[in-house]
């Protein structure tokens, strides 16, 4: 009986002690799609908000405390995306790194307001994200109306007097970008010749690539996810079409050329000039080939948003989420993707997206405006 | 012209895959008075079947693609059965003579541990697989330029099907098994009292369904070449839906049904527009069911007094 008693004693002074360590961390979450269609970008996410923290941690942390990384799953659903930030909210976590697909990020956005939560997105890009006057809110990556033009001009410059269509999926990312493409190459004088919404989700196309091969497309622009715009793509193949395929920032992932095999071949997309290649990145692209891993797509970006938060806790001596937002508008810092500054909206002064295609061996690479 | 039968080969196609899963869910219905919800996942299990068989094979450097697809055929239709038979003696079996809802709640559930089961044993990730049957034919060019085209792979669903079909009319019309699976759906008291085996007749049921919901998922996996943890969910309402437009627990009216909404999908993206593709397929269904309740096939329940 005294054996226990001092055993529970033990037990019971290690768990206080070990509290009491755990209460010498801060936690930060990183948020995205870790189950679902988009899983490929949630687990690129997670790669650089770990490789952050770990770094982070080995330079001493944030304001003499380690961090700890809280990981938590949207699975590109609003609905989940909501009770993930009441949810990071309640847990009393200061910065949230999410979410990815804008129709998450958005209604997100709102519960992190309310529960004091600062959230720096790598990868949404709709416009509306920012533009609500929302205090808490900042991306690391550019938005769809800049995006929509990079992409508008570059039609404009390389298909003229062909036939165009342009797609979207019905989602708040999908559509805003599709739009803004559309308003652009209206602008340019360049009518499309089928406007049409697909449903994400759908693994059939095949009705829908008859369509386009009546329709005689030569350029299909698709605002949406990188399943559906591989589908369609094969599907296209399958039938026949040679037609083009374009896209935007969320088929920057590697299991695009996988659906698709090498008919992957010529299709475009655009996206920010890979951070990959930035000199800024170089030691840290090593460390990330050592663990085996590509920083690929969104890695970097989230990296970069780990990063800026913690250079602005430490500037401004707190966690405390609305000074370390203000903090972040008023300086510019020096990340791994880059220096970034902000406006006060939270959107990057800086304007970058560049045309890239895949080639038939998996991989893809930037072109020039002029085309190649 | 030529568009028009482009577009029917897509729906014919889309049909097919429909259509089998849809016979699942028209036989357990006629022979317990249930809904499997748990079917879709079952198509869902299958085509991962599939997929692993052909990694396997391809990894023992089997590459004669008609042997490789016979094997993939009859291995995933063989552990998919399993599956089947497990599901029904786990969750169905033991509330058959429970409240009538019981089973339908069971299937609910069940279809959750299944696809969270497939989702923690293969990943949440989509699985994609370059195309094994490639190639296809020109049927007509016509003057427009618009070249008609069917993929080898759109055949090899197709005649699957037709032969698949024709197996199971005549096991239903011819054998042993087949009467008794019209005798439980009769009348399973009298069937039991006259010698027929009902608990095995039953499990057999399911057993086919799975086998054929196998097949849909291996030519699932063919045509499209993506498999995910999620697919069996809308794959299985909209073969519930074209179940209950044929006619639920009429086998021809499976498949009608079947056909019936992937040619209602394909023809309104074709002429109309691809956004609301599935609102008319479902609106067409409540029209239907308004003016023949029981289904395009279905018999109306006959109240024997």
């Amino acid at each position: 009986m005294k054996l226990l008693k001092l055993a529970g004693l033990a037990v019971g002074a290690s768990l206080a002690l070990s509290s009491a360590a755990f209460a010498e961390d801060i936690t930060i979450a990183v948020a995205g799609p870790m189950t679902g269609s988009e899983s490929p970008v949630g687990r690129q996410l997670r790669n650089g908000a770990e490789m952050a923290v770990a770094d982070i941690n080995a330079a001493g942390g944030v304001l003499g405390k380690k961090l700890a990384l809280d990981v938590e799953d949207d699975a590109c659903d609003p609905k989940q995306a909501r009770s993930v930030a009441e949810k990071i909210g309640g847990m009393g976590i200061p910065f949230v790194a999410g979410h990815y697909c804008s129709s998450s990020s958005i209604p997100a956005s709102e519960a992190y307001a309310e529960n004091n939560v600062l959230q720096i997105t790598p990868g949404s890009t709709n416009p509306t994200f920012t533009e609500r006057g929302l205090w808490n809110v900042a991306r690391v990556c550019g938005r769809d109306d800049q995006q929509g033009t990079v992409a508008g001009d570059y039609i404009a410059k390389n298909f003229k007097g062909k036939n165009i269509a342009i797609l979207n999926d019905k989602t708040t990312y999908g559509k805003g970008l599709a739009d803004e493409t559309k308003k652009a190459l209206n602008k340019a004088g360049i009518t499309e010749k089928l406007y049409e919404s697909y449903t994400k989700g759908d693994k059939d196309f095949n009705a829908l690539v008859s369509r386009l091969k009546a329709e005689n497309i030569d350029l299909v622009y698709v605002g949406g996810y990188y399943q559906e715009a591989g589908l369609i793509l094969r599907q296209m193949r399958d039938q026949g079409l040679k037609t083009i395929l374009m896209g935007g920032d969320a088929m920057a992932v590697q299991e695009f050329a996988s659906i698709t095999g090498p008919a992957a071949a010529g299709t475009l997309f655009t996206f920010g000039p890979d951070p990959r290649k930035k000199p800024t990145a170089a030691a840290i692209v090593d460390k990330f080939k050592a663990k085996n891993i590509d920083p690929e797509g969104y890695t970097l970006y989230t990296y970069a948003a780990v990063q800026i938060w913690t250079q602005a806790a430490a500037k401004a001596g707190t966690t405390d989420p609305k000074k370390v937002m203000d903090t972040i508008k008023a300086g510019a810092w020096d990340t791994v993707i880059g220096k970034l500054e902000y406006d006060s909206k939270g959107d990057i002064k800086q304007l970058d997206f560049v045309v890239y295609k895949w080639d038939d061996k998996g991989g893809y690479a930037e072109v020039s405006q002029k085309g190649s | 012209m030529d568009y028009f039968a482009q577009q029917l080969i897509n729906g014919l196609v889309l049909g097919s895959i429909y259509g089998l899963i849809a016979i699942g869910y028209t036989m357990v219905y006629g022979i317990v008075g249930m809904i499997n919800f748990a079917h879709g996942d079952i198509f869902m299990i299958g085509g991962f079947i599939a997929l692993i068989s052909f990694l396997v094979l391809v990894s023992f450097g089997l590459t004669a693609v008609p042997v490789v697809l016979l094997i993939v055929l009859l291995v995933s239709m063989a552990i998919t059965a399993l599956y089947g038979w497990t599901v029904e003696r786990i969750a169905y079996r033991p509330l058959r003579h429970s409240f009538r809802l019981a089973p339908m709640l069971s299937a609910i559930g069940m279809s959750f541990v299944l696809s969270n089961f497939s989702q923690v044993a293969q990943g949440a990730r989509v699985k994609p697989v370059p195309p094994i049957i490639t190639g296809g034919y020109t049927l007509h060019q016509g003057s427009s330029g618009f070249v008609v085209q069917l993929s080898n792979v759109q055949i090899v669903v197709v005649l699957t099907t037709i032969v698949l079909l024709a197996i199971f009319t005549w096991l239903v019309a011819r054998t042993r098994l087949g009467r008794d699976m019209r005798a439980c759906e009769q009348d399973q008291t009298m069937a039991a009292l006259l010698g027929v085996d009902v608990d095995r007749t039953i499990s057999m049921t399911f057993v086919i369904g799975a086998a054929l919901a196998a097949v849909a998922g291996m030519m699932y996996l063919l045509y499209y070449g993506l498999v995910d943890f999620f697919m069996g969910f809308v794959a299985g309402i909209k073969a519930f839906t074209a179940a209950v437009l044929g006619g639920i627990g009429s086998l021809p009216g499976a498949m009608l049904g079947g056909l019936a909404i992937g040619l209602i999908e394909t023809f309104w993206s074709a002429y109309f527009s691809v956004e609301y593709k599935d609102v008319a397929a479902f609106s067409i269904l409540i029209v239907v069911l308004i003016f023949m309740p029981t289904g395009l096939l279905g018999r109306p329940e006959v109240e024997k007094v």
